[in-house]
């Protein structure tokens, strides 16, 4: 048997219980939320943490209420998340749209679960992937980040702090519920240093301060209420001020920016993971849980001297649209499987411009896709 | 050569089969130092419906963690045997609770019917510790984890004050399992 060791620890924990870690990692202060599954543990175990490290965490009288108090604590300078599930996240979308607009820097897990409505409370989904990008009205940045197993939350859900607080935008998580509560080996080295982002801060006194300044970068740098600067934030379109306007320039000029800003660092933000091979003509593209699934089939289709080229991304909004196209071009057929009706097989029907058939593998009973199903499903194209 | 076990603990919410296979998985990954996940299925009830927790333990990286082709399955209901027993592979171990358990579902597996419950409920003294009791049952009839390991695992993960009676329940279950492998040998 295994005796301790200093440098290394071995722990079994589940995606939920990462996800809670790697926010305190991140410098996470402030949770509000109401209980949901499959995400409730976050909250239980943040209840617990939160308070030990100085911070706060408020159980809301709803989802509706949990957003709002996030949007404020981050306006006054707490690194602020909340999680919730389907349901729960139709709620939160009001508020997601308020902080994608004031342009306030949070964190929003979503464990995603059957649906619609109440759906399916215990079992696994990817339902909600256009809700992610499309949930809240108008024309509104986003990111969101998906993973596909416990390590890979822990380090996902880093990096949503970091790009949220970089760009100034809601980042959502996608888990699943297979994601969310499946335990797992995970080794952390004690010794290894996270880098984080905090928000760009003025370099300029309050009488001069602009909060949505135009600036190069498109984000404007950003003061926490408290610090002697008065600003006002508000959902209305808005000028350099923060003040409404109805001025059709300003108009355009913000909401340019505001999608903007994401849009031309979406080569900063995409991730994905390739695994290629010379000459393959079978494209297969899948994400979270299910790529696990997929990855599984990628191997047995190898030993049967398939050639494959297998793309894994752990963000999905901005969409990975350049990879798609080459892939597309590479491949007779791109495989998607995924635990919905074909939402993410229409945005790569998207990407791919009608240079490759889009295959689609679907499950929508709760139960995960099996590998031999993607392997049924690739063993058709050879 | 590489390999993955897959156990299967079916039965009802509230017999703690979640916490078992959380045991043994953190016996295979952290005290075995092999790769293990554990994952559950349940309704929305908090006691009774249809409950399984499933547990995949190799020496590689563990792709899909859900049991598709199972080396063992505990039912401590019939409802569960019947419905899961169809993915037990050949030359499987089926262990259920005899009270439970009446129609034994035919195939190629191995059987073994135990009273699991009673022992847990007259020889420890708490039938709630049967989840234990079957621990030390799957101990003595796999391979892939060490008897030493799930100890450790148990230990580490019941709550304070019932280490003791865990710990009986567990010697108990071991015993029971060995018995179980003398008498199908002989």
């Amino acid at each position: 048997m295994k005796q301790k060791n200093d440098q290394f620890e071995v722990k079994v924990i589940t995606g939920n219980e990462a996800c809670a870690e790697g926010a305190l990692a991140a410098g996470l202060r402030f949770f509000a939320g109401y209980p949901i599954t499959p995400s409730s543990e976050i909250a239980e175990i943040l209840s617990m943490r939160l308070p030990a490290v100085g911070g706060k965490f408020i159980q809301m009288e709803d989802e509706i209420g949990a957003m709002g108090a996030v949007i404020g604590a981050s306006l006054v300078g707490s690194k602020a998340m909340t999680a919730t599930s389907g349901p729960g996240f139709s709620l939160k979308q009001e508020n997601l749209g308020y902080a994608a607009m004031a342009e306030v820097p949070c964190v929003v897990v979503n464990v995603m679960r059957g649906g619609p409505s109440t759906g399916l409370p215990t079992l696994p989904s990817q339902s909600d992937l256009m809700q992610a990008r499309w949930g809240t009205h108008g024309d509104h940045p986003i990111i969101a980040l998906c993973p596909h197993g416990v390590r890979e939350t822990y380090d996902l859900t880093i990096r949503a702090f970091n790009l949220s607080e970089k760009y100034r935008v809601p980042v959502i998580l996608l888990l699943d519920e297979i994601i969310g509560h499946v335990n797992e080996k995970v080794i952390f080295d004690k010794k290894e240093k996270f880098e984080l982002w905090q928000r760009e801060t003025p370099d300029v006194p309050p009488e001069n301060y602009l909060p949505y300044k135009f600036t190069e970068s498109d984000v404007p740098p950003m003061v926490s209420f408290g610090k002697g600067y008065r600003f006002h934030v508000t959902g209305l379109v808005h000028d350099e001020t923060g003040f409404p306007t109805n001025n059709s320039e300003q108009i355009i000029k913000f909401l340019q920016r505001l999608n903007r800003k994401i849009d031309r660092y979406a080569d900063d933000i995409i991730q994905v993971h390739e695994d290629s091979e010379e000459g393959a003509k079978i494209g297969l593209f899948a994400f979270g849980s299910t790529a696990r699934s997929a990855k599984n089939a990628v191997n047995l289709a190898r030993e049967k001297g398939v050639k494959i080229n297998f793309i894994r991304p752990t963000v999905l909004w901005p969409f990975p649209q350049k990879h798609v196209a080459r892939l597309a071009d590479q491949c007779d057929c791109i495989i998607v499987p995924e635990m919905n009706l074909g939402q993410m097989a229409h945005e790569v029907e998207w990407a791919s411009a009608g240079k490759t058939e889009v295959i689609k593998v679907n499950r929508i009973d709760g139960e995960p896709i099996r590998p031999s199903e993607i392997l049924d499903a690739i063993m058709e194209r050879v | 050569m590489s390999f993955r076990y897959e156990i299967r603990l079916s039965g009802e919410g509230g017999q703690g089969l979640v916490l078992a296979g959380k045991i043994l998985a953190e016996a295979a990954a952290i005290y075995d130092e092999k790769n293990a996940t554990q994952s559950q299925s349940y309704g929305p009830e908090a006691r009774g419906g249809a409950s399984r927790s499933e547990v995949i333990i190799s020496d590689e990286d563990i792709d899909y963690p859900k049991a598709v082709n199972i080396d063992l399955l505990l039912a401590f209901t019939q409802e569960a045997c019947k419905r899961y027993y169809h993915d037990l592979k050949e030359n499987g171990i089926l262990l259920g609770d005899s009270e439970a358990i009446t129609q034994v579902p035919e195939g190629k597996f191995q059987v073994y019917r135990v009273p699991i419950m009673d022992i847990a409920r007259k020889e420890v003294g708490k039938v709630m510790v049967a989840n234990i009791v079957a621990l030390g049952i799957i101990s003595s009839l796999v391979k892939v984890i060490s008897e030493e390991a799930i100890e450790a695992a148990i230990l580490s993960r019941v709550p304070k004050g019932t280490e003791n009676l865990n710990l009986k329940a567990f010697k108990i279950g071991l015993e029971t399992g060995k018995n179980l492998l003398v008498k199908s040998e002989a």
